[in-house]
């Protein structure tokens, strides 16, 4: 038999998909396996950094405040899920409350970061000073970077958000750009670990 | 996001167009996927010919022993931008062109899943190949395609830019797999299930997976060499605590896969060409579609086989080697069932056919001596030498190259609506063949007798062999010229190809040509597989699908 198309009047339904999953959840999946490797490529680098570096390469990262910045971080993860839920419960005003939480506890992430570099840098802790150092602030710095691409992310939903577009039948924005939120939330945890407590 | 029939309407207002009717449309950000295949052909094969004049420069300093008129560091800024542009500029873009044509067609979607992303993606390989050929005037990139450092550390400032170029196509590349992926998964028409789809859509999945999961790592690894360069960071300078090594495990755990992102597309091409011109259902389906998946799957087993003599742990290259070799079973395994469809079919041996069965046999030859590369003995003694261009040449002019010609010349009468001229095309088959087996045949034989490669000069008893390749590599760049002709005149004066020249059973020839700007205005719904050639009944016309409101496209 020839592969024939028979034109019965199918309606193209705007949402169509062959596998039932939203085309933008799968891309953004996929999207995070790229991210997953490219991490996963820098993180290698930098144990390996480690390894060749004087065995009191970290001792002069701030774990508290680092510890600090990671809890603000997690919270604002917490923050993109209930904002989630609000949209699926047609809670508008928490949308917005929620979104602009997350925005705030991300930008107070990269603040602290900020003021955590400019420490480091004046007491010589500087991209030349061993491998490990180098490596610090290329994975950190990618990491703030996509907190950054994360907060243009928010800039780019909240007027939608306040034009009211978002609701139980309209959430997808939301949910894809939680999930991005949530990776970047769990490279961090992932870091913190790897590069200031080992 | 999904393709709709009303957002897929000719569109010229506004930055972002849609559909090419104009010539015009074909140089702004367009989200067609028809289009957009159509930027990345032609800006490929622009590329093609830049990266084959300065091949071209290189075979004519090596014609004879001393140096003539380029050597030292114009020399390696030569090859390294050879390879490079020939590996991201032509290759790669041109199989993602192509696909990006057709698999929407094929799997009967009225466009890509992302049409912006799709467009994206290909605006952002342009700036990437202007940075690219820019790093060329400021001095530039010298430590080969695969920039090993240290010397890729203490070349001039042409080396970032070239790194940077890089990191641009990287992008596009991981951002046009994320859409196909996403594309063959959700825009299948009804009925076209995972088993019924084209064999071109399974080699785009398998490619797909290997460039999501290989490419960020050459990322990750063009990012610290940026650093180092830049801030003086140390992941690959020996001496001060660097690791030249670990840019070799990392530039190799991307660009071996990628040697698979340059073929599996060119595999899943000629698994559409062969069955077609044999009249046989294609043998062994599912065995082609699950090679392609080992083959992506394998290929991130097998990167340290690059390094053999690099001083790495002498231990961990036998499972190294084991791993390279067992890679050539589902290469062979797509082999013989190639050679299975054609056996016993009735040949059509029309150009497409031709360079399909021209990419088998070069690609077995390429194959093979792969896998005495594969070998640690061998390797340890040809390694930087002429036998490894001769093989690298075999898989990817012999492969990827012939395959893309082959697709070109298969979906020519979709694409424009007529008929190449076949007697340009066996011309062109023929000059290509006999003048790429002059150039690289003798490249063997110069490994072996111990020629390194990546040099402009060499002692005089490797002349002969050298000037034949030379000559040969003359006549395969002006087989280029009666491809170009066909290309162009048959635009104009070729026959019109009406929808289905070949009697393909793929739904993307059941469609006008060159199809309507939104494909498929009532979807198809598929019933059978797409190869049962002769099986029951003689083909059946394609149903016409009803003519769409905005008009046809070109």
């Amino acid at each position: 038999m020839s592969q024939t198309p028979v034109t019965t009047a199918i309606e193209h339904e705007t949402t169509y998909s062959s596998t039932g999953l939203d085309s933008r959840k799968l891309g953004m999946w996929i999207f995070l396996a790229t991210e997953v490797m490219i991490f996963s490529a820098l993180i290698g680098a930098l144990l390996s950094a480690k390894q060749r570096s004087p065995a009191d390469a970290n001792d002069m990262l701030n774990i508290p405040i680092t510890g600090i910045n990671t809890f603000v971080l997690i919270i604002s993860s917490f923050m993109v899920a209930m904002a989630l839920q609000s949209a699926l419960n047609n809670n508008q005003k928490r949308v917005r409350l929620f979104l602009l939480a997350t925005l705030g506890l991300g930008a107070t992430f990269l603040g602290i970061q900020m003021f955590e570099y400019r420490t480091l840098l004046h007491e010589g802790f500087t991209p030349t000073t061993t491998p490990f150092s180098g490596a610090f602030f290329t994975v950190t710095g990618l990491h703030g970077f996509h907190v950054f691409i994360g907060l243009i992310l928010i800039l780019w939903l909240l007027p939608q958000v306040f034009k009211g577009k978002f609701g139980p039948h309209n959430y997808m924005r939301i949910e894809v750009f939680g999930l991005y939120w949530h990776f970047v939330d769990i490279v961090w945890i992932m870091l913190f670990t790897l590069v200031y407590l080992l | 996001m999904e393709a709709t029939i009303e957002a897929n309407a000719y569109d010229n207002r506004g930055w972002i167009r849609h559909g090419g009717r104009k010539l015009s449309d074909y140089f702004v950000f367009n989200t067609d996927h028809k289009v957009i295949g159509i930027q990345y052909m032609v800006v490929a094969f622009i590329f093609f010919i830049i990266g084959g004049l300065l091949a071209e420069t290189m075979r004519t300093e090596l014609a004879a022993p001393g140096t003539q008129f380029v050597g030292g560091s114009s020399y390696n800024q030569l090859f390294t931008l050879h390879g490079t542009i020939m590996i991201f500029l032509w290759i790669i873009p041109a199989f993602v062109g192509l696909a990006n044509y057709a698999v929407p067609l094929m799997l009967g979607a009225n466009d890509m899943a992302f049409p912006k992303l799709n467009a994206f993606s290909f605006w952002l390989t342009i700036p990437g190949a202007i940075l690219l050929i820019a790093s060329f005037f400021v001095g530039g990139a010298e430590s080969g395609w695969t920039a090993y450092p240290p010397l890729s550390l203490q070349t001039p400032a042409g080396q970032t830019l070239w790194a940077i170029a890089l990191q641009f196509i990287g992008f596009a590349s991981i951002f046009s797999a994320i859409n196909f992926l996403v594309t063959i998964f959700n825009m299948r028409a009804p009925g076209m299930t995972l088993m019924r789809m084209p064999l071109l859509a399974w080699s785009m999945i398998a490619t797909s997976i290997i460039i999501i999961l290989g490419t960020p790592v050459l990322s990750a690894a063009l990012a610290m060499l940026t650093v180092e360069r830049l801030l003086g960071a140390n992941f690959f300078s020996g001496g001060v605590g660097g690791d030249p090594l670990m840019w070799q495990n990392l530039f190799w755990f991307y660009s071996h896969p990628a040697v698979y992102i340059m073929i599996l597309p060119g595999f899943g091409i000629i698994s559409e060409v062969i069955p077609v011109f044999s009249r046989k259902p294609i043998f062994g389906y599912k065995l082609i579609a699950f090679s392609s998946l080992a083959i992506a799957i394998f290929g991130f087993l097998v990167w340290a086989h690059h390094m053999f003599t690099s001083g790495m742990d002498p231990f961990l290259r036998v499972p190294f080697m084991i791993t390279s070799m067992i890679i050539a079973v589902p290469t062979g395994v797509k082999i013989f069932s190639w050679l299975a469809t054609i056996w016993g079919g009735k040949l059509r041996f029309t150009t497409p056919m031709m360079f399909a069965l021209a990419f088998i046999s070069m690609f077995v030859i390429g194959g093979i001596s792969g896998v005495f590369l594969a070998s640690v003995p061998i390797d340890i003694h040809v390694q930087d030498t002429y036998f490894v261009v001769a093989h690298l040449h075999y898989v990817l002019f012999g492969g990827s190259v012939m395959a893309i010609y082959a697709g070109v010349y298969f979906w020519y009468p979709k694409i424009t609506g007529r008929m190449y001229s076949e007697r340009m095309g066996k011309l062109h088959f023929w000059m290509n063949f006999i003048g790429f087996n002059i150039t690289f045949l003798p490249q063997h034989v110069l490994g072996l007798q111990g020629m390194p490669r990546r040099v402009a000069d060499y002692a005089p008893e490797f002349m002969l062999w050298n000037l034949v390749s030379t000559l040969g590599s003359f006549l395969l760049a002006a087989s280029t010229l009666p491809f170009l002709w066909t290309a162009v005149a048959s635009l104009f004066k070729g026959k019109p190809a009406g929808n289905n020249p070949w009697r393909s059973l793929t739904l993307d020839w059941t469609v006008t040509s060159p199809p309507p700007i939104h494909n498929y205005p009532v979807p198809p719904v598929v019933t059978s597989d797409p190869y049962g050639y002769g099986e029951r009944t003689i083909v059946q016309p394609p149903v016409p699908v009803p003519a769409p409101s905005g008009g046809g496209g070109d």
